[in-house]
């Protein structure tokens, strides 16, 4: 799919009707600010963002964007550049939660964020998330403090694991072992909080506003 | 006998005995706290009391001073309520609130006074002397919710936690409206003529007394945090500093015709996160413990005062007018949530629904509040209906809605508190998500809620926690913290459970060196083993820790007036280890 410089770049089904052609214009601004007019971005456009420095997590976020899983493609591993159609699918994953949707439809919505994490959390792609992984997921969210010892980090991921496997195996038997957390554990982590109403950017919200006229 | 001597102390502290015993007496009847709210009942013992003194004496039995309430009745109930507050979910609906409490008190205000001087003009009423001027006063005072009575009654019935915060907030940030607007409308009644630049001084008003009390709030809070940086050595006294500067902040918001109330929260609130890392965890009980009780006293004394208040001749019954009253408050509120909530819920994702809409109209208490600001008034000749009409209204309120809430809420199936234990999972999938939503809106160029949070935390970081904590190169993640605190527990529960002490349960699994126990200095040795990548120390481990049976125990809402999460005292063992872990982490 080519995107012309300049012209309307056209919407991929799988967001209509749900973005406006507005937003698309402001995303597709910020596309060419990023790759600095080139058609592609590659991981290093992203260094160009000063705020990103300091986010922790900052690896796993530019990682999704190049995550094939992501993409909505068959293949797995990871894509060396995206283009402005990949740049759109990965920001239709935080795009707001609509008044009209049935349960059906609000399922498929929550099981696409939650696989959109999931995708961020398991990063050797083997589709479970290890207690090495875990480990890393906290390592890099405590690692802003720097006189926290890397062990502190271990025994709180280990925790978390193991309430993880409480929730989701229950009482484990003495030679059980929990091999990782699967994405239908994954699920059932997450279902005290609402993510359909939490991981959305607002300004993806627009489209209520223009209603309104 | 020397009673003249000791009078005042005395008879004060009989009238908080009266409220304590009388609280006692509640709880030991199981049923009756589910089905009558507690406020009910106080009232009820104070009207008792006002009638027994009235019949004695046959005079009016003492009404509650408006000094003695403002000055030191509610200052302990609203930094209670600040300092436990949970701010994260506050924050998220600070738009909500601040629209709620600003707008819909106007609202209320104009709508309550205007419909009043209407009903003021039928003759058959007798109340053509009531003029505007007097109606918009008795209006400004009357249509502020109260967070004392909302506290008390909104306590029990748990709801979930977004429609508590929206109630709460709201009653508590009203005050910087309620003061303007009285104040306003008082120092109308003593002008002559009511230029229209008055009118636009008040509205500018607001504004300074808003922003000026959270100024004054958070210049305390942060002297706070600062001073318990230094309290190292004097642990005894820290408690003290907390109380110490929030009812400073109070005084001086008062002083300065700010809104005390607003001050007092943006100082709890403020002081909160660098005051608990500063202060030691016996302190911390101290601050707890200490505030839940003087909250407690208050609120007890407060609703018994109500009712003694009610007994005696200071009213006028003209019941057209106090009836109407009553109608316009309940229209007037509903309306008002109505029509704010449909503004709301445009720009929201998040809808408040119709059931949740009906409980935040429906749970617009007034209390005590009002009262008082009623016999604030300057004395006129209608001053004894207002009183009259004002007690009616929270009589009302306060039995009939507060009654009755529960029973609805149950009716209607309102979504309610989510019952369940915070885990330290779950804090990291939410700070996960944080920063994820942060990088996506720094990524997508757009300046949302999560860039302004993290450029907050950013400065929190690098600037203020330099300076106001003391052990500033250890700050501590939600993370590590809830962590923390749920290990002590782990570690409270194994010394109960007298499992300390004892050697390894099974020796066989001893193989690599573990230890099933929390014996801090075997598990870290067992961790540096880990480090040579064998798959089978690792799986042993997991076996270990599951086995551990790492129980979470609940925490109770952190905003209930009678139960603290339960801390016992640990034994000389927990102790041991909570050090050598603390030093750890």
């Amino acid at each position: 799919l080519e995107v012309s410089q300049g012209a309307q770049p056209p919407i991929p089904s799988l967001l209509s009707p749900t973005v406006t052609s507005e937003q698309i214009e402001h995303l597709h601004r910020r596309f060419k600010q990023l790759s600095q007019d080139q058609l592609t971005i590659r991981k290093e456009n992203f260094d160009s963002i000063p705020d990103l420095e300091f986010n922790p997590i900052r690896g796993k976020i530019v990682h999704a964007f190049f995550d094939k899983r992501n993409l909505r493609q068959e293949s797995d591993g990871l894509a060396d550049e995206i283009n402005f159609e990949d740049f759109l699918t990965i920001m239709s994953y935080f795009r707001p939660i609509e008044m009209n949707m049935d349960e059906e439809q609000l399922d498929r919505f929550r099981k696409e964020k939650l696989k959109f994490l999931f995708h961020m959390y398991d990063s050797d792609h083997d589709g479970k998330i290890t207690l090495q992984e875990y480990r890393n997921v906290v390592e890099e969210l405590l690692s802003g403090n720097p006189h926290l010892e890397k062990e502190s980090a271990r025994s709180i991921a280990d925790g978390a694991m193991m309430e993880a496997a409480s929730i989701c195996v229950g009482q484990m038997g003495p030679d059980q072992v929990y091999e990782g957390i699967t994405f239908e554990d994954f699920l059932k982590m997450w279902q005290g909080i609402d993510i359909e109403t939490k991981m959305h950017v607002r300004f993806l919200n627009m489209e209520t506003i223009a209603h309104c006229y | 006998l020397d009673y003249q001597h000791v009078q005042v102390p005395f008879e004060i502290t009989l009238w908080i005995m009266l409220a304590s015993l009388a609280k006692i007496g509640f709880h030991l009847y199981n049923k009756l706290p589910s089905v009558v709210p507690e406020s009910c009942l106080l009232i009820f013992v104070g009207l008792i009391m006002g009638g027994i003194i009235y019949g004695l004496n046959d005079r009016s039995p003492p009404v509650m001073d408006s000094d003695i309430f403002f000055l030191y009745l509610l200052p302990p109930i609203v930094l209670d309520a600040g300092y436990f507050m949970p701010s994260r979910p506050f924050f998220e609906n600070i738009g909500t609130i601040l629209l709620y409490a600003v707008v819909g008190t106007i609202w209320n205000v104009f709508g309550i006074s205007f419909s009043l001087y209407g009903i003021c003009q039928v003759r058959a009423f007798q109340l053509q002397d009531v003029s505007l001027l007097h109606n918009l006063l008795f209006g400004s005072l009357i249509a502020a919710v109260d967070p004392v009575a909302v506290l008390a009654v909104f306590e029990e019935i748990h709801v979930n936690e977004k429609l508590h915060i929206l109630v709460f907030g709201e009653s508590l940030l009203n005050d910087a409206v309620t003061v303007v607007l009285y104040k306003l409308f008082r120092s109308f009644c003593e002008m002559p003529t009511i230029k229209s630049v008055d009118v636009f001084a008040g509205v500018g008003k607001f504004f300074v007394v808003g922003l000026g009390g959270v100024l004054v709030g958070l210049s305390f809070g942060f002297t706070a945090a600062f001073t318990t940086r230094f309290t190292k050595d004097i642990r005894v006294i820290e408690p003290l500093f907390v109380f110490l500067y929030s009812y400073l902040s109070y005084l001086t918001a008062e002083m300065f015709h700010l809104s005390g109330i607003v001050a007092i929260i943006a100082c709890a609130m403020g002081m909160k996160r660098y005051v608990e890392a500063n202060i030691s965890l016996k302190s911390h009980t101290t601050v707890k413990y200490f505030m839940k009780m003087w909250s407690s006293v208050s609120d007890t004394l407060i609703f018994i005062f109500l009712g003694v208040s009610t007994i005696g001749e200071n009213h006028e019954w003209n019941w057209p007018y106090i009836c109407f009253t009553v109608i316009f408050c309940l229209v007037w509120r509903a309306l008002g949530v109505l029509v704010l909530t449909f503004f709301v819920n445009r720009f929201h994702v998040n809808t408040i629904t119709s059931k949740d809409q009906f409980i935040i109209a429906y749970g617009g208490l007034r209390g005590a509040i009002c009262f008082s600001l009623v016999f604030l008034l300057p004395e006129f000749h209608r001053k004894k209906l207002f009183i009259a009409a004002t007690t009616v209204v929270i009589l009302f309120t306060v039995f009939v809605q507060g009654m009755t809430i529960r029973p609805l809420v149950d009716l209607l199936a309102v979504k309610r508190k989510r019952e369940s234990a915070p885990t330290v999972g779950e804090q990291i999938h939410i700070r996960f998500l944080d920063h994820l939503l942060a990088g996506i809106e720094d990524i997508s160029g757009h300046w949302g809620q999560y860039y302004w949070k993290d450029k907050l935390e950013y400065f929190n970081s690098k600037y203020l926690q330099k300076i106001l904590l003391r052990e500033y190169d250890q700050p501590k993640s939600s993370i590590v913290l809830l962590y923390e605190k749920l290990e002590r527990k782990h570690a409270i529960e194994l010394a109960e459970a007298g499992q300390l002490g004892h050697g390894p349960a099974h020796p066989s699994l001893l193989g690599p060196g573990f230890l099933c126990s929390s014996n801090d200095r075997t598990v870290r040795t067992n961790q540096k083993l880990e480090d040579t990548q064998n798959p089978d120390v690792l799986d042993n481990m997991q076996e270990i820790l599951a086995r551990n049976l790492y129980r979470i125990r609940r925490t109770g809402p952190a905003y209930n007036r009678h139960t603290l999460p339960g801390e016992s005292e640990p034994s000389e063992h927990a102790k041991e280890i909570l050090i050598l872990r603390h030093k750890g982490l």
